[in-house]
């Protein structure tokens, strides 16, 4: 009895010893890096991220046509309101307007990774801007720049998005584009200035000024980086909300109006919904990528965020 | 207490200022002015310059700026450009549908939200934990109008469950009392009438629920977890008190607090998936109101009106929820 347990308490005591010896040199990223690769979480998200980039790159090569080509003996002999379905050399059938749809449902890939890149970096470094500034020079400016997040989070974002389109005069690609990213800068603005803020009493930077170091330079090479990882997480997840609402738009009648362009938003919330009792794929095929995507980002925002977190480092 | 309410009721009323005049700038900012967007653009300039007169255009900007406000505060918000109704009738007419709607969708999300976050934290690495997971996922990354038109093709269309749009049955004489058409036919014991309406709430409540749903059931799983590892548990545990007891009044009531602040800030989501829904299945509330005044010629004062209803709408309810803080949880009255 005693003998089994001492030998339970000089186990434990020999594991704490491997453990403290072993953690003491690995930095808080590089830990966070090896927890994530043994995640199984985040392994599904980044293998769905990079199959979406690679046909999104290799699109031209991979698609069996060109996407905005029409096939006049797809649609010909067709009587009204149906759609052509699978068959040789076009293996998903055509969209309305004879266009071969797998081609399309890969150039969409391109497409819809242009908008979401686009509208989260646009999001992200103004939010990133404003909340700098507020953080750095904190007093008025820091009051100006949360009463105006303030103001853009008083509305839901989707209701936010639909007031800026609104405001433009014509509707095209980038007005979806900077609309969903202005909805964004509020919250990038408040995630950078909490943790900016939090850092401003913290040692190192007491210690960067006490050693004269400009104020400049304290932000830019000790606050800023050290606030990153919390932006690096939400760009992630904003990625997903960013061809969600996209799509949105597109459903409200309020996304790109070019007719060429292949986005899976577009694609699903035009011809997707219009033709949705004729010919369900249309919009079937389009959400599911929009699914599987969003699913992606979303996966790999949280297991990156959960792998950050030092209450998991062990 | 006071203090902090009163210190709220400020802030709402600075951001509520703020964004009435950012409206008033942005109507002001648009291509042609206002009088353009009200007459189209082949009006003669007679009519535009009798317009602008009759809107005040031509006197001094503060002086407008000031009119404007009054007319804020005291509701008036001008006619709408589609039907030339008083906005507020337009408003006032569609904005019952968009709260028996909103009020159904919250319920069905709390309702099963909660308890299926619960359910899976306490079997946290099971099959039902992962289940939930992998549904709750999904919920969030459907486009939720697409879901929207899913559930009206497989319950509609073959089977015929539901009805596929609308609020009621048409041919059905219900008496209108309050606009909530569920409430109506109980108050006027029209109960068939009732009846109909909640089934054409069915789907649309359910479609609207979905993304609430999915972040209640995340939310609630995580804090039930976060408070079974606490040492008041264990002390719990350890004095023996029986687990219902456990679960009552130390598990649930300390998991709920996050939960009820997400449930505020559900009400932005509830009310941009609105719009979203209610087209999907021909509403006729708030959100079929924003499509409509943004399809083909925008209708100004409509979507002016609006946006500021959203806000305050919004911004109240985030109010409401944190004051029922100091209900739940005595802590926060001692600050």
């Amino acid at each position: 009895m005693t003998r089994a347990l001492s030998d339970v308490k000089r186990r434990r005591i020999d594991e704490l010893i491997a453990h403290t010896s072993d953690a003491g040199g690995v930095s808080l990223l590089r830990d966070a890096g090896r927890r994530l690769v043994r995640n199984p979480t985040a392994i599904v998200g980044a293998a769905i991220i990079v199959l979406f980039l690679i046909i999104a790159i290799f699109a031209p090569l991979v698609a069996p046509h060109d996407p905005v080509q029409r096939f006049p003996e797809l649609t010909q002999n067709l009587t009204v309101d149906t759609i052509p379905g699978a068959q040789a050399g076009h293996p998903l059938g055509s969209d309305p307007l004879g266009r071969d749809f797998a081609s399309r449902m890969i150039y969409g890939a391109r497409q819809t990774l242009f908008v979401g890149v686009l509208a989260t970096l646009i999001g992200l470094l103004a939010g990133v801007l404003l909340g700098a500034v507020a953080g750095a020079v904190g007093g008025w400016v820091d009051a100006v720049v949360m009463r105006l997040t303030d103001v853009m989070l008083a509305l839901p974002s989707l209701l936010l998005a639909i007031t800026l389109v609104a405001l433009a005069r014509e509707s095209s690609q980038w007005t979806v584009i900077v609309a969903v990213a202005i909805v964004n800068v509020p919250i990038f603005a408040r995630l950078l200035r909490g943790s900016m803020l939090a850092q401003r009493e913290s040692d190192h930077v007491l210690a960067a000024r006490a050693l004269g170091v400009k104020q400049r330079h304290i932000v830019s090479r000790h606050m800023l980086p050290n606030s990153l990882t919390a932006v690096i997480v939400q760009a992630t997840l904003t990625f997903a909300v960013a061809i969600l609402d996209a799509a949105a738009l597109s459903f409200l009648g309020l996304g790109d109006p070019d007719i060429n362009r292949a986005e899976w938003g577009l694609m699903l919330g035009v011809d997707g919904v219009r033709y949705f009792e004729v010919r369900p794929e249309l919009a079937y095929y389009p959400a599911l990528a929009i699914i599987l995507v969003a699913l992606g980002f979303t996966l790999l925002g949280e297991s990156i965020r959960e792998a950050l977190d030092p209450k998991n480092r062990r | 207490m006071l203090r902090v309410i009163s210190r709220r009721l400020v802030q709402l009323a600075v951001t509520l200022l703020a964004l009435t005049t950012l409206v008033f700038f942005w109507l002001r900012s648009l291509p042609g002015g206002p009088v353009d967007a009200l007459l189209g653009e082949r009006a003669t300039p007679q009519t535009r310059e009798l317009l602008t007169r009759a809107l005040g255009y031509d006197q001094p900007i503060w002086v407008q700026y000031g009119k404007f406000l009054q007319n804020v505060v005291t509701g008036n918000f001008g006619n709408s450009i589609r039907t030339g109704e008083p906005v507020t009738e337009v408003i006032g007419r569609a904005f019952p549908a968009t709260v028996e709607l909103a009020v159904a969708a919250i319920i069905i999300a709390i309702g099963l939200g909660v308890p299926l976050g619960y359910l899976a934290a306490r079997h946290r690495g099971r099959v039902l934990d992962n289940a939930t997971i992998i549904v709750t996922l999904v919920g969030i990354s459907i486009p939720i109008f697409f879901l929207g038109y899913l559930l009206k093709d497989w319950l509609t269309q073959g089977v015929h469950v539901f009805p596929p749009s609308g609020r009621i049955s048409t041919g059905l004489d219900n008496t209108d009392v309050t606009g909530f058409f569920v409430l109506d036919g109980l108050l006027t014991r029209e109960l068939d009438a009732s009846a109909d309406a909640l089934w054409h709430l069915v789907l649309p409540a359910v479609t609207l629920a979905t993304i609430p749903l999915a972040i209640i059931i995340r939310i609630t799983r995580a804090s039930v977890l976060d408070v079974l590892d606490e040492d008041y548990i264990r002390t719990a545990d350890a004095k023996g008190l029986r687990s219902p007891t456990i679960r009552k009044r130390h598990v649930l009531r300390n998991a709920l607090l996050p939960v009820v602040t997400i449930i505020g800030l559900q009400t932005g989501a509830l009310l941009a998936g609105a719009v979203l829904t209610e087209k999907v299945y021909n509403w006729g509330g708030l959100g079929t109101l924003i499509t409509d005044s943004i399809s083909g010629s925008r209708d100004y004062p409509v979507l002016q009106a609006l946006i500021l209803l959203a806000a305050v709408v919004f911004i109240v309810v985030n109010l409401v929820v944190d004051l029922s803080y100091a209900v739940i949880d005595p802590r926060v009255r001692v600050r």
